[in-house]
């Protein structure tokens, strides 16, 4: 299921000399799907946020992700205003919380995807979302740089598979993320692709919840 | 740690699309809290959240809003604290939820040992923490939605499926279902319900609104 979405690249590249050094990194792992040096790009952006406080590396997943925030916001119909006021607090979210990021549990694009919805209904509700309680961090948190690339890979293979489902169904799923449907509208989804990331996403709880004993 | 009855596909896309009511939430976030299968599973759902992220058409945000979240960037970034509350009973969302574990439940007794206290939310659904002495029935209802149910502290049986600490059993409006406490601890349930549960029998009827059952 790889496939290079080669005509999305330029949309997805941050502007000025952060575009060479992606294009370096692309020529040296050529065998590497396009989407997944994107997202190693963005992964490595996310850790500079993290480890660096690095507000350049901000700006640039700011400026990539925000108006994405935006438009998702506005699909699930918020008003613009609302929809900028929420993304703007989402990306600030994303800065307080960069400890949280684990990439080999999950890509920028889900992490900027969870601070955006559990922000849309923190301000609906004015108070937080009932959110799990989140894994205890052992003495050696830090995943290896393989479980890192998988992820990203997993990803990209799930992004692509969902492209690729019936298009009733792809409109099901888009719908339920955009509230169009309501619970009882939705049926057990059969068929989707989830069995290899999850297998990915339980390596990591493993990982944590080892690391602590 | 992962329960033996966990969240239905359903459920998880729902939770990870953010479309829940409140009192869902509660109880979902309190079983992922307990159950790793599960929590798995939402995270994989949340993956597909990212990649419809990823492929948003960008709405642009509005002039300046880079430097107006510039502003407000502080330079630590808090580590997530971890290994509280280990013994309690109540999972950490509830915990939050309510201000303290098991010892801060207003409990009313609402007849035949059994107690329950309903938590406040917003929404269209009604969550309720019950408790049930061993060998004691729920009151018999059908009901008008959904009811989702996470056991906290003891198990009961329903039919031929027995429900411990973590699991969650999910009734629908088709299903006439009979929860019977195990003999043994007081059996501590949360329960989320759409609408207020139509009683089959006469009496708790009529205690309905009062109850708020």
């Amino acid at each position: 299921m790889l496939r290079s979405n080669a005509e999305e690249i330029p949309g997805a590249l941050p502007s000025g000399s952060s575009y060479e050094s992606v294009n370096k990194t692309r020529h040296s792992k050529d065998s590497q799907p396009v989407d997944t040096i994107t997202q190693t790009y963005w992964t490595e952006r996310m850790i500079a946020i993290r480890d660096h406080r690095d507000k350049e590396a901000f700006g640039e997943v700011f400026n990539h992700f925000a108006p994405r925030v935006k438009a998702f916001l506005m699909k699930g119909g918020a008003e613009p205003s609302m929809a900028e006021e929420c993304t703007q607090e989402a990306m600030i979210t994303l800065w307080n919380k960069a400890a949280l990021f684990d990439p080999s549990r999950a890509s920028v694009s889900t992490w900027v995807f969870t601070i955006a919805r559990n922000k849309k209904i923190d301000i609906l509700r004015r108070r937080n979302r009932p959110e799990p309680e989140e894994l205890p961090w052992g003495p050696e948190p830090e995943p290896q740089p393989g479980d890192v690339i998988e992820l990203q890979q997993e990803t990209d293979r799930l992004a692509a598979a969902i492209a690729d489902l019936p298009e009733k169904q792809r409109e099901i799923i888009t719908r339920a993320f955009y509230g169009d449907l309501t619970h009882q509208e939705l049926s057990d989804q059969t068929g989707l692709p989830l069995g290899t990331i999850k297998s990915r996403i339980r390596l990591a709880l493993e990982r944590l919840r080892h690391s602590l004993s | 740690m992962t329960a033996k009855h966990t969240l239905p596909e359903k459920l998880m896309l729902s939770y990870a699309a953010g479309t829940l009511p409140e009192a869902f939430d509660l109880v979902i976030a309190s079983h992922l809290s307990l159950c790793d299968e599960s929590r798995i599973g939402v995270e994989a759902y949340e993956a597909i959240g990212g990649t419809i992220i990823e492929k948003e058409i960008p709405v642009s945000m509005s002039p300046g809003a880079l430097d107006r979240c510039f502003g407000r960037l502080d330079g630590q970034a808090p580590r997530p604290k971890s290994g509280d509350a280990v013994n309690a009973v109540f999972p950490k969302p509830l915990r939050d939820m309510i201000g303290g574990d098991i010892d801060t439940v207003n409990w009313r007794s609402i007849g035949r040992g059994v107690k329950q206290a309903i938590i406040e939310t917003e929404g269209r659904a009604t969550v309720r923490l019950l408790s049930i002495p061993g060998g004691v029935e729920m009151p018999e209802h059908g009901h008008q939605g959904m009811e989702v149910t996470l056991v906290l502290q003891g198990a009961f049986k329903d039919g031929q499926d027995r429900f411990a600490r973590g699991d969650i059993e999910v009734a629908t409006d088709d299903m006439d279902h009979q929860p019977v406490a195990e003999d043994g601890d007081v059996c501590i349930c949360l329960a989320a319900t759409e609408n207020p549960l139509r009683f089959n029998s006469f009496v708790p009827k009529l205690l309905q609104p009062l109850f708020r059952i």
